[in-house]
């Protein structure tokens, strides 16, 4: 890469407000309707079920009157490493999954991929999913799916892309009217665009320009298990200090936010 | 030497010679069943609907190979012609050939979609941008899709048995061979332009181009 192209290399990622978040799950929905993914009859068998945005209920464990609840969604958190050193990507045997230095996105080659799960054990965040079965879809429900994603076989692994193919189609956009920079909400993923909250912030973190850029640098601003070194390109921001804290491992003398800074 | 010894002899030279010939049969034989028999079972021949012309075709329009096949305004690209695009100068038989006729009477009339099967069409995993490469990459549609606005017939589709996907994906050499760009689309034919010309060749794994350029 020339130091142009590193210039103008983009870092997609999103801030999740979670104060906004009521834990309504239209985001879920979004992201399967959007990206073909297989539902079960039995979608509460958490073993079985497919889903690349999923919401997390977080309890601070008190009582009535201190008690408190937060909802955490929780895409693909896109981790960097260093230099694109991601859990996932590093230890994937097949060349199925890739950081692009020119996004920022981990992607999931889903022909290439044979299955191993050894990505699944690598993931922190539990973000990738496996196939137990092929999909099958109700009568007459294929024609509905999006041509713009590919749909999985049984025996590999899955998760969020970041709505890639928005990025592909916006691309093709600009390619056509000469340009080569996408303006910010010329690409924006499904659940941001779905949460009725707003709590959801899209855009890429190397753009001054990108509500992202400047939402990532509140003092309450997290990221989930900072301190293995992810690096990763979820950020979270609350107000309370227990959901801060929630993010990663705290021994009781620690510093909500002390450790992670050592990154 | 006896002349039990000499027989056994006798024997095992003939036998020798017979298991040198039976090697060279059987060797010929499987040699002409993966090259000549294989290929031909592998793929299944299909006709198009009808035939086309694109040499008369691309005489009549003015805008060359983009009169009809062109982009539409979101960037997608319209790939082959939909009826509509057809009706505008088809509407009633126009030359005297049979494949006219049976073009207007069985899907201009009842106003049904031609089935046409696509020799260039890709895997479902495939994300291919003809911006990118017309418009920004500057390419021109002989580079990949070869001499066919030249072409005054539709050459058989021949499927591939096994993945369904047309034969000008692999190409038409069975062992891999080309002599033109277009000969073949796997997936090393693109790799191959855009290492040359180093296309967004930012992965971190291999060090080329990213799986999320050309995949979904």
């Amino acid at each position: 890469m020339s130091a142009k192209e590193q210039k103008k290399a983009k870092r997609f990622g999103m801030v999740i407000d979670l104060d906004k978040c009521t834990g309504c799950g239209a985001c879920m929905v979004a992201c399967m309707a959007e990206n073909n993914v297989p539902f079960k009859k039995d979608e509460s068998n958490k073993l079985d079920s497919i889903t690349w945005m999923r919401v997390f209920k977080l309890t601070n464990g008190k009582e009535y009157p201190d008690a408190d609840v937060c909802y955490l969604p929780r895409p693909c958190q896109h981790c960097e490493g260093h230099d694109g050193h991601s859990p996932c990507v590093s230890v994937c045997p097949a060349t199925a999954t890739d950081y692009s230095r020119e996004t920022g996105i981990v992607s999931q080659i889903y022909t290439r991929c044979f299955g191993c799960r050894y990505c699944m054990a690598a993931c922190p965040y539990h973000a990738r999913y496996f196939n137990w079965w092929d999909p099958v879809w109700p009568k007459g429900m294929e024609k509905m799916l999006s041509p713009d994603v590919s749909v999985r076989m049984r025996g590999i692994v899955e998760k969020c892309s970041f709505c890639f193919h928005r990025y592909q189609r916006a691309m093709d956009k600009a390619h056509l009217e000469g340009r080569r920079e996408l303006a910010e909400n010329e690409y924006q993923t499904a659940c941001t665009q779905a949460c009725p909250a707003g709590a959801i912030t899209f855009g890429d973190l190397n753009n001054p320009g990108h509500a992202v850029y400047k939402l990532k640098q509140s003092p309450n601003a997290f990221r989930l298990l900072e301190r293995l070194g992810t690096n990763t390109k979820v950020y979270y921001v609350s107000e309370r200090e227990w959901v801060r804290r929630a993010g990663d491992n705290y021994l009781a003398h620690e510093k909500t936010g002390q450790v992670a800074a050592a990154h | 030497m006896s002349a039990l010894e000499e027989k056994a002899k006798e024997s095992s030279d003939n036998n020798g010679g017979f298991a040198i010939l039976f090697f060279i049969i059987g060797l010929a034989a499987s040699l002409i069943f993966g090259w000549v028999v294989f290929p031909k079972l592998l793929y299944s021949q299909k006709k198009q609907p009808f035939d086309f012309s694109h040499a008369l075709h691309n005489g009549l329009v003015d805008n060359g190979c983009q009169s009809c096949h062109f982009f539409r305004e979101d960037g997608s690209y319209a790939g082959v012609p939909k009826l509509a695009q057809c009706v505008d100068c088809h509407e009633d038989v126009q030359g005297e050939t049979e494949d006219e006729a049976v073009f207007v009477n069985e899907y201009v009339k009842p106003g049904r979609e031609v089935p046409w099967l696509v020799y260039s069409r890709q895997p479902d995993c495939v994300f291919f941008s003809h911006a990118a490469h017309v418009k920004s990459g500057g390419m021109d549609c002989k580079t990949c899709h070869g001499p066919i606005g030249e072409s005054e017939s539709l050459k058989p589709y021949e499927e591939n048995r096994i993945t369904g996907y047309s034969r000008d994906i692999w190409g038409k050499n069975i062992a891999g061979f080309k002599s033109h760009t277009w000969d073949r689309m796997k997936m090393d034919d693109c790799s191959e332009c855009h290492v040359k010309n180093g296309v967004r060749q930012n992965s971190v794994q291999t060090e080329k181009g990213a799986c999320f350029v050309c995949h979904k």
